[in-house]
């Protein structure tokens, strides 16, 4: 049973990305004949405003790699909307689509996986600009130059291999391979969590004067909440397939509206024994089920730790404007 | 740090774990020395090639080849780990020492059921008998909190999800009560809900029990809600080791220090600048001369590069290996 969603999911001036009531289901074999479906997303709206960081938090199978795949349109959506700088990328096709994807790049998790260990990250880097037929060799070379210097790569190791660097040089390599075509919008896919430690800074820094140098906006992808919040403006909390929450950052985190953010939020050990003895813990049991297998009514409400009411195991609750900016999907919103 | 008494459970002395390999010896242990007394909770924090795995494998008398355990004792509950042979060795693992991995699919056989898996864990023990052992399976996957153990004993590692494969193999870790419990990053491979319920039962293992527990880490926020002691390590060496509350309160090596500033952390406001430590981990078959950490360090002086510091109390309880430590360094929060 699907909910009268609002039209415009958490508003924001001057949107640079719409995304409207976006779903992507696969089809999973079960048996020899059979097959079920797997609702990755299910109606996910939400907007991203210009210069704007949204992070994007979810747990394994929350759908929120899926999203970010339809949203840059490597994957097609099952149905919904992705607008982009005012076009909906899902009408459009051929040239004109290649033409909008330019201006959208993707950052991915696993330095190692999605470069090529045969292509010198010279070759990596201008991969973009030969694809799109940008500038002539000689420009492609001083725009590679350009985008690994402001990466913090040296352009002289311009013709060395991928393994040649390490963990973090390698990011910066994908970093620099998507800003090579001058994005204005750049999806990154859990950027830093493959990294140690000690490089994580680095790159989360990179990311924030690539953001300032060139007015980017960023949707940012992350298990990891600490980082979203050091990175993010606004948060969007996704749960098997929907955004249960979507708030200012600060406020989210302060004060959580779904009973959900607000496990995912005492779940996050604090670097401080201090603080952790101190803390009030709302533990949830259990593991997500799988997508395969969404719970009936508020897809939350079996591990849910406040009080559960009939409504919760019958009506899915809608995502609603609760207060200016904050939007929750629960019947209790704020009432925990 | 106190001397060997009735309560020290694991003493770790001068231990060097080396690799030979074509461009030269791999240092990945070098001098690291430890203790942990009973019922007691260490957390080793370290990236990677710190040597903190390799520090617990050799605790174990696990080391891969080609590496080798080239000096130091390893001295449990009395005796040498070192100088045991593989028959002593594989009868203290498992069953007075136990190991968890990050990844349990590894570690558990897919074809064989979970609760068989526990039972054999204890059946190649001599602490309990068959009949013992098999009662002990349903209980004991009740108390890492498995719901419906009696079926849930006679299932396979898929039907487990990731969070309860982690809970199986600490069944098993537990199931010959050991008195020490290596844990080898148990919660990086899970997601950020079941790692807090894993670290939970962990807590509640060491409390209850009174199971000493180390805990090998790169997450610095997981080491401070479960552990009460933490050692830094880096590129085989410990660079500070002390009280986790001290330690994490007024670091004196800039390792932990830059560490530390380098998480955003959950509770604070963002746009404060991370700080950043330069370049990467040394080249273990190739490190600097001096202190190993001294190229990457904001806080050096000359002295740095050319002489290692010793690791050396520099407060009661708490050990650095610095020639310059944090206390001395004006102003640095601005800078």
């Amino acid at each position: 049973m699907k909910q009268a969603e609002p039209d415009l999911s958490a508003t924001v001036p001057q949107p640079v990305v719409r995304v409207e009531d976006i779903t992507k289901h696969f089809s999973v074999r079960q048996g020899l004949f059979g097959s079920i479906p797997l609702k990755a997303v299910d109606g996910v709206s939400f907007q991203i405003g210009a210069q704007e960081t949204l992070g994007l938090v979810g747990e394994s199978g929350s759908g929120k790699s899926t999203l970010a795949r339809v949203i840059v349109q490597l994957q097609p959506a099952t149905s919904g909307h992705v607008h982009f700088e005012g076009k909906d990328l899902t009408a459009l096709r051929g040239e004109t689509l290649r033409r909008m994807r330019q201006r959208m790049q993707m950052i991915f998790q696993d330095p190692y996986g999605s470069l090529n260990p045969r292509q010198t990250v010279g070759t990596i880097i201008s991969q973009p600009l030969r694809n799109f037929g940008i500038g002539t060799r000689k420009e492609q070379e001083a725009r590679v130059a350009e985008v690994m210097n402001e990466c913090g790569l040296n352009p002289n190791f311009v013709g060395r291999y991928p393994h040649e660097f390490s963990g973090g040089q390698r990011q910066r390599v994908g970093i620099a391979r998507a800003l090579a075509l001058r994005p204005t919008f750049i999806v990154a896919d859990e950027p830093v969590s493959a990294l140690d430690v000690s490089i994580q800074a680095q790159i989360v820094n990179l990311l924030e004067d690539l953001q300032q140098a060139h007015h980017l906006t960023y949707l940012f992808i992350a298990h990891d909440l600490s980082v979203v919040r050091h990175l993010s403006d606004r948060v969007a909390i996704m749960y098997l397939g929907k955004v249960v929450e979507i708030a200012p950052s600060g406020e989210l985190y302060e004060r959580p509206l779904h009973p959900y953010t607000k496990v995912l939020l005492s779940s996050i050990p604090i670097p401080d024994p201090d603080q952790e003895a101190l803390r009030e813990q709302a533990r949830v049991e259990g593991e997500p089920p799988s997508p395969t297998n969404v719970p009936p009514g508020c897809r939350f409400h079996p591990r849910c730790p406040i009080a559960k009411f009939p409504i919760c195991s019958t009506e899915e609750p809608p995502l609603v404007e609760k207060s200016r900016g904050r939007w929750a999907a629960c019947h209790f919103a704020g009432e925990f | 740090m106190s001397s060997a008494s009735g309560r020290t459970l694991l003493q770790v002395e001068d231990l060097k774990t080396w690799f030979a390999s074509s461009s030269g010896t791999v240092k990945a242990v070098d001098g690291v020395s430890f203790e942990i007394n009973r019922g007691e909770t260490l957390g080793i924090v370290g990236e990677s090639g710190s040597g903190k795995s390799m520090t617990a494998l050799s605790v174990l008398k696990l080391v891969p080849d080609p590496g080798r355990i080239v000096g130091g004792k390893v001295m449990f509950e009395g005796e040498d780990i070192v100088k045991m042979d593989e028959s002593e060795a594989r009868e203290l693992r498992g069953n007075r020492i136990a190991m968890i991995f990050q990844d349990p699919m590894t570690s558990l056989n897919p074809v064989l059921r979970v609760g068989f898996q526990v039972e054999e864990a204890m059946d190649s023990h001599t602490k309990y008998n068959r009949k013992e052992a098999h009662q002990r399976i349903v209980p004991l996957l009740r108390q890492v909190r498995i719901a419906s153990p009696e079926q849930r004993a006679k299932e396979y590692p898929h039907q487990f999800s990731g969070g309860m494969r982690q809970r199986a193999m600490i069944a098993m870790g537990v199931s010959n009560a050991p008195s020490l419990l290596i844990a080898d990053e148990p919660t990086t491979a899970l997601d950020v809900t079941v790692q807090s319920q894993v670290i939970a039962l962990l807590r509640q293992l060491n409390r209850e029990q009174g199971t000493a527990i180390i805990l090998i880490t790169h997450n610095m926020s997981v080491v401070a809600s479960l552990c009460k002691r933490i050692m830094v390590m880096y590129a085989g060496r410990v660079v500070e080791a002390g009280e986790t509350r001290q330690v994490f309160k007024n670091p004196q090596h800039p390792y932990t220090w830059s560490l530390l500033r380098s998480i955003p952390r959950i509770d604070s406001n963002r746009k404060q600048r991370l700080v950043t430590i330069s370049g990467n981990p040394p080249d273990l078959s190739n490190p600097p001369p001096g202190c190993k950490f001294h190229p990457r360090c904001r806080f050096r002086v000359g002295r740095c590069s050319v002489e290692e510091p010793p690791l050396e109390e520099v407060e009661p309880g708490k050990d650095a290996r610095c020639w310059v430590l944090m206390r001395n360094v004006e102003n640095v929060e601005a800078g």
